[in-house]
């Protein structure tokens, strides 16, 4: 059903002296300031009536996927089930309306939850310690980063590169640049795993870090990867876990055990965050002993008497990421899940993430080419390259073909390393059920007749976008006629 | 407890229909010696009831805002959310969605964010606002990024000493490897004097940071000190409080650039200090620079109007390592949280609140010193803020704020610069119960416990 109400904007709908919140009288007398400071009008906001704000962000909301409502096989973006407990606990008012800044003897149940959070996260790590501040994924990796080249400085080297695989997201090199290093791409071999020769040949005393993403966004575990960071401890670098795919190992081997010496979490995705239309994320990073004392202030500790505190004095920190503690509403979140879960269940994830993934690779490998699908973990990524070729059907066609059927489409031209690449990652919390629909339709969409794919999708409320529109001459606001 | 549907007759058929004999066949592929023997050391499995009274026990550990009257700012305050925002922001449909990249799939989320950068630009009158960054600190730190991006100047950033100082550490952090020194002007007065700002700025100044109301609530000198660094071509980046907008002139009309903000005043709940948002705005002119997503509207192959993420080739996800920021995430439910509240205040609840802000901090400010409790550390004008310099008779700070927890108030932020000095905020939510009641007990306090810090 196509609900016409709400295509409006809410600037189309509002009317002149409408209103919804109001406040009492403020009770004291009224002050003023220097005219120099004020300004004539308030901003011109819409003016608009409770029920009709309801029913314009009700029905904005119905043009959504979403995961409580579709099955979401968005590659590398981890789209499990959301606990509905969560949203309950998280917003007790003796967690949610807590200031960042308030002594800690009145925070002491938060201080244990983050506590506990960052002896958990160091736990599954294989790592030392934990800073929870950084936002997002991103931000962690920026923080690690900042905290390697820290630890040269204070060691006297001047180690000025990042190496970084070309499967690898592209915040990786983002982030390098940032954090002052220069970046080197290291090419994949064959098999879509790190090309030793390659990685041997460009390191060298110059090389600070090498960020793997392991398994890599081809959903691949390298099963080099003892020798991998042999190879980069021997050159003294550092070794950088991009922890976005830490759904497929969970209690199933420990980047520490592997050799990383520091690693970031999404908690938004591992973790069940939930990713909220594009956030809030939630980024913390675990790091090998030598680097704790350069991690992010503060960190929460306990006393021998068990009393938590907020520890800001801390001389080696590369200092802070961001303001306040971090994106604790997030890290709660993370708390409560890993609480729910336990050991067992932690490790189950990655068991059924990985089993799902593999029943779903068998149910469409003989229909659509999966170039790298052998072995694969908690997810794979399948080529339309053949379609392209034959029968001029890429993969955004099936992707948009997808969403009229009611799915989410994976996610498409990521990898770099695959043509015509659609990623799909199927979490571990969908049933056979839903795997199985999801194959047929997804089987019967590659046999459609290639006109309707190029036109679709059909049924949603809009067709295909004008994004080189929207990008040359970008409309960024609303402006009244 | 793992929220796994498949039952294990299921997953016998899937391993069949796989061809393994079990699980842990799945798993070949990692090498025997790295692989973990043993469970993982963490605390039992909960179930949901357990779960539920744990977080209680350890929600009610803690003292916090719904029970203490909250005069605490420096950066997060405590506004009033209207019903409205929990309401409607908690939709799953908002909630369990991800980035709108696929944007057929995603108008809801897509016209909400082009709403709120409507909004944030009707709010500052600047001409372009992005969909939101992680918080005011990085968002500091992005600002100063882009400034050296589009200007090229390599000379030192100068940052007013009034700016927050934890925005302060964050943009050093940030910019610990790269080229420009970050230089802070000192604020002897407590605001930025515009004579030294005209001393300090030259032709190499990639751009000047302000923050008005700065650190210590107190409002700069800001248009003269916005004309200062923009005769110099550096540009401005101003640190504002949205919702001071209500009467403030905004950072369009005084002349910035690059307007920055924290927007957890927007209804975010204060939330030991996130997720919160970060507000930024520019001139039209630098949005090629801007971080961040952005989402522009455009016509679907029947003409209709619809939306879409826009310029995304500034991103990293394109750019890689020639990306100027590393930006992935907004944050998008905050970003949706602030739109309906910026709604829902309309222009006249807006005025309203901010009205509420400066006559009731005034007053308490007023109370405080007929009894004698101290005065203002610095005469200057200012909106919802004040540092007040405790008399002489008065404990510290710090220790003020310890024993007033029993009084039912959190009571300031203790200075950071000062041992004598109490930061008080006092939003539209505090009630003049509320504002008597601390300035009787802060004056209760005289000579109690001597002249500590």
């Amino acid at each position: 059903m196509e609900n016409n109400q709400s295509t409006g904007l809410l600037f189309e709908i509002a009317k002149p002296g409408r209103r919804c919140h109001t406040l009492p009288p403020s009770g004291v007398p009224s002050a003023t300031l220097d005219a120099c400071f004020t300004r004539q009008a308030p901003p011109p906001l819409p003016e608009v009536a409770e029920l009709d704000l309801v029913r314009h962000f009700t029905n904005l909301s119905a043009r959504n996927m979403a995961i409580d409502c579709n099955f979401y096989p968005l590659g590398s973006c981890t789209m499990k089930y959301n606990p509905k407990r969560h949203e309950r606990l998280v917003g007790l008012p003796g967690l949610a309306t807590l200031h960042p800044l308030q002594p800690d003897q009145t925070t002491q149940g938060m201080l244990a939850i983050l506590y506990e959070t960052q002896a958990m996260l160091a736990e599954i790590a294989g790592l030392h310690a934990c800073s929870l501040q950084p936002a997002a994924g991103a931000q962690g990796e920026l923080s690690a980063l900042l905290v390697a080249a820290a630890y040269f400085r204070h060691r006297g080297e001047n180690r000025t590169r990042v190496l970084v695989p070309d499967s690898a997201h592209g915040t990786n090199p983002a982030s390098a640049a940032i954090a002052g290093f220069d970046s080197v791409t290291i090419k994949s071999g064959e098999d879509g795993l790190v090309d030793l020769a390659d990685l041997e040949s460009k390191l060298d005393e110059r090389t600070a870090v090498f960020m793997i993403t392991n398994p890599n966004t081809l959903g691949l575990f390298d099963h080099q990867i003892l020798e991998i960071t042999l190879k980069v401890h021997d050159k003294g670098g550092l070794v950088y876990l991009d922890g976005a795919n830490m759904n497929a190992i969970l209690g199933i081997t420990r980047p520490g055990d592997f050799g990383a010496d520091m690693m970031h979490y999404n908690v938004h995705k591992t973790f069940t965050g939930p990713h909220g239309a594009g956030g809030p994320g939630s980024g913390p990073i675990a790091v090998r002993d030598m680097l704790e004392p350069f991690l992010p202030s503060p960190v929460v500790t306990r006393d021998p008497d068990g009393t938590f505190r907020l520890k800001h004095d801390r001389p080696l920190s590369i200092g802070r990421v961001r303001s306040f503690f971090g994106n604790v509403g997030v890290l709660v979140r993370g708390w409560l899940y890993l609480r729910t879960l336990g050991p067992d269940g932690v490790r189950q994830v990655s068991e059924q993430a990985v089993l799902n993934a593999n029943y779903l690779l068998a149910l469409l490998k003989d229909h659509i080419e999966v170039p790298k699908g052998k072995g694969c973990m908690h997810e794979f990524v399948a080529s339309a390259k053949a379609l392209r070729r034959e029968k001029r059907v890429s993969a955004m066609d099936i992707a948009k073909r997808l969403l009229d059927k009611g799915y989410h489409s994976p996610t498409v031209y990521f990898p770099l390393v695959v043509a015509e690449a659609l990623m799909i990652e199927p979490t571990e919390t969908e049933s056979q059920e839903t795997l199985d629909q999801f194959a047929a339709t997804l089987i019967s969409v590659l046999g459609e007749d290639p006109a309707v794919l190029h036109e679709s999708p059909h049924e949603l409320s809009i067709s295909r976008p004008d994004e080189v529109a929207a990008t040359k001459q970008p409309v960024l606001r609303w402006k009244s006629a | 407890m793992s929220y796994i549907a498949n039952t294990p007759g299921q997953q016998a058929a899937m391993l069949q229909k796989i061809g393994k004999a079990s699980i842990a066949d799945l798993f070949e592929s990692v090498p025997e010696p790295v692989r973990l023997d043993r469970l993982l050391k963490l605390p039992p499995s909960l179930s949901e009831v357990e779960l539920t009274a744990l977080a209680k026990k350890l929600a009610g550990q803690n003292r916090h805002p719904g029970e203490l009257a909250c005069f605490m700012g420096a950066g997060a305050y405590d506004h009033f959310i209207p019903a409205v925002v929990d309401s409607l922001a908690s939709r799953g449909e908002f909630v369990t969605a991800y980035t709108p990249y696929q944007a057929e799939a995603s108008q809801g989320s897509l016209q909400v964010f082009f709403e709120f950068q409507t909004l944030i630009c009707q709010l500052t009158g600047m001409e372009v606002a992005n969909a939101s960054l992680y918080e005011a600190g990085s968002g500091v730190a992005e600002a100063v990024m882009m400034a050296m991006a589009a200007t090229n100047r390599t000379g030192p950033v100068l940052v007013a000493g009034t700016v927050h100082p934890q925005y302060l550490e964050t943009l050093r952090t940030y910019t610990a490897n790269l080229e420009p020194e970050i230089r802070e002007l000192p604020c002897p007065a407590g605001y930025l004097d515009p004579a030294h700002l005209n001393a300090a700025v030259n032709d190499s100044t990639p751009c000047v940071v302000v923050q008005h109301p700065n650190f210590d609530g107190s409002l700069e000198e800001i248009e003269e000190l916005a004309r200062i660094s923009r005769a110099k071509g550096a540009l401005f980046v101003q640190v504002f409080d949205p919702v001071s907008l209500g009467l403030l002139k905004g950072p369009g009309e005084l002349g910035a650039d690059i307007a920055v903000a924290e927007g957890q005043g927007l209804g975010s709940p204060m939330s030991f200090g996130g997720p919160y948002l970060g507000l930024m705005a520019c001139r039209e002119a630098l949005v090629r620079k801007l971080p961040g997503r952005l989402v522009g509207q455009t016509v679907d192959r029947t003409g209709k109007r619809c939306w879409v993420l826009a310029l995304q080739t500034r991103e990293q996800h394109i750019r890689r390592e020639k990306a100027t920021s590393n930006i992935c995430t907004n944050q998008g439910l905050y970003a949706i949280r602030a739109s309906i509240h910026l709604a829902a205040l309309g222009p006249a609840g807006l005025r309203e609140t901010a009205q509420h802000c400066l006559d009731k901090s005034h007053h308490l400010l007023r109370l405080l010193m007929e009894k004698k409790v101290g005065a203002l550390a610095f005469e200057r004008p200012f909106f919802k803020e004040f540092r007040f310099r405790l008399a002489d008779e008065m404990p510290g700070a710090a220790l003020c704020v310890d024993q007033l927890v029993g009084n039912g108030f959190l009571a300031g932020v203790p200075h950071p610069a000062n041992p004598r000095d109490l930061l008080i905020a006092v939003t539209e939510s505090r009630t003049l119960e509320e504002i008597e009641g601390l300035a009787n007990a802060l004056a209760a306090l005289k000579g109690s416990a001597g002249r500590g810090a």
